[in-house]
């Protein structure tokens, strides 16, 4: 028995993570998908000049923490679908543990706890080194089927 | 007091709103705009329509990260344009609800702080985009404004 389920669906999580990375604003902040164990992806953001908030420490914006904890999220939701569907962050909690340090990436590890017929409910965690030494920690929960328009074509499938 | 706060206060005492969204990097790649509105002289802020802001290329939609970020950065802003901040407040959590998808449009911000204490400030956050009354996405943040024990 291994310890990690494999993804509910491997397709559906390698197509949605790799659309999830390639949206304009997850390049603009260089979001890249680091990969996933089990069912619970990671993704990171490498510091940047562009992306700082703290102009006189150089910290990174709680902003692009904000969108690397959603995308993070979305994509653990996608570890647990089934099969394709379009989902809808509804709402989403940072907790910022301490300050990020200038200069250093910035991973996030999601996890989707539980996949409900209507709502999916994820935490995440965001760290340099390791999980242990949390810089900020998110909640937020999805909707799922949240819209007819898929995400994803037909052909990228 | 910090540079960037004594920078602060003067741009604000010149209603210099370019050159602080200018210098904080990310709210200026966001496309931030902000400035005075009415009497009373309340904040507003705006955030016009760019491509690269986008997270869903088929509805389209502006990125969920991204209304966060636009209204993070209004809180902290709006905070540091109404008191007199010895430090730039360190945001202690940030919680958001979103009721509307962003379209490809102008989305608009303003902020109200609801309490303001020694240590901690609360702030509250509405974001919209053809009217008021249809917020796209509310938020509230707390703020620590003193740091120094850290």
């Amino acid at each position: 028995m291994s310890l990690t389920a494999a993804p509910a669906n491997p397709q559906v999580l390698d197509v949605l993570s790799r659309l999830f990375v390639s949206l304009p604003h997850a390049t603009t902040l260089g979001m890249r998908y680091v990969g996933t164990v089990g069912r619970k992806p990671t993704l990171a953001i490498d510091w940047h000049d562009d992306l700082v908030g703290n102009p006189a420490s150089g910290v990174l914006h709680g902003g692009v923490i904000t969108s690397l904890v959603d995308t993070t999220s979305a994509v653990s939701v996608a570890a647990q679908l089934p099969d394709f569907e379009t989902i809808a962050t509804l709402d989403l909690r940072i907790d910022y543990l301490k300050a990020a340090t200038p200069g250093r990436a910035i991973y996030c590890t999601a996890e989707c706890y539980r996949l409900a017929s209507q709502v999916a409910f994820t935490r995440a965690v965001c760290f340099h080194d390791s999980a242990d030494e949390p810089i900020a920690h998110g909640i937020a929960t999805f909707m799922r089927e949240s819209s007819p328009v898929p995400m994803v074509g037909e052909a990228v499938k | 007091m910090s540079d960037f706060t004594e920078r602060f206060n003067r741009l604000r005492d010149e209603k210099n709103y370019r050159a602080i969204i200018d210098a904080i990097p990310y709210a200026r790649l966001m496309g931030v705009e902000f400035g005075e509105e009415g009497e009373e002289g309340a904040l507003l802020f705006t955030l016009p329509f760019a491509e690269r802001n986008v997270g869903n290329t088929t509805l389209p939609a502006l990125h969920g990260g991204l209304i966060g970020g636009f209204m993070e950065n209004a809180a902290l802003i709006h905070l540091m344009w109404n008191r007199e901040s010895l430090e730039i407040p360190k945001i202690v959590d940030f919680s958001l609800d979103y009721l509307r998808p962003g379209r490809p449009q102008t989305l608009f911000a303003r902020c109200e702080i609801t309490k303001q204490g020694k240590r901690v400030a609360h702030v509250l956050i509405e974001a919209w985009q053809d009217s008021p009354e249809k917020p796209v996405a509310v938020a509230r943040a707390h703020f620590l404004l003193a740091t120094n024990t850290n």
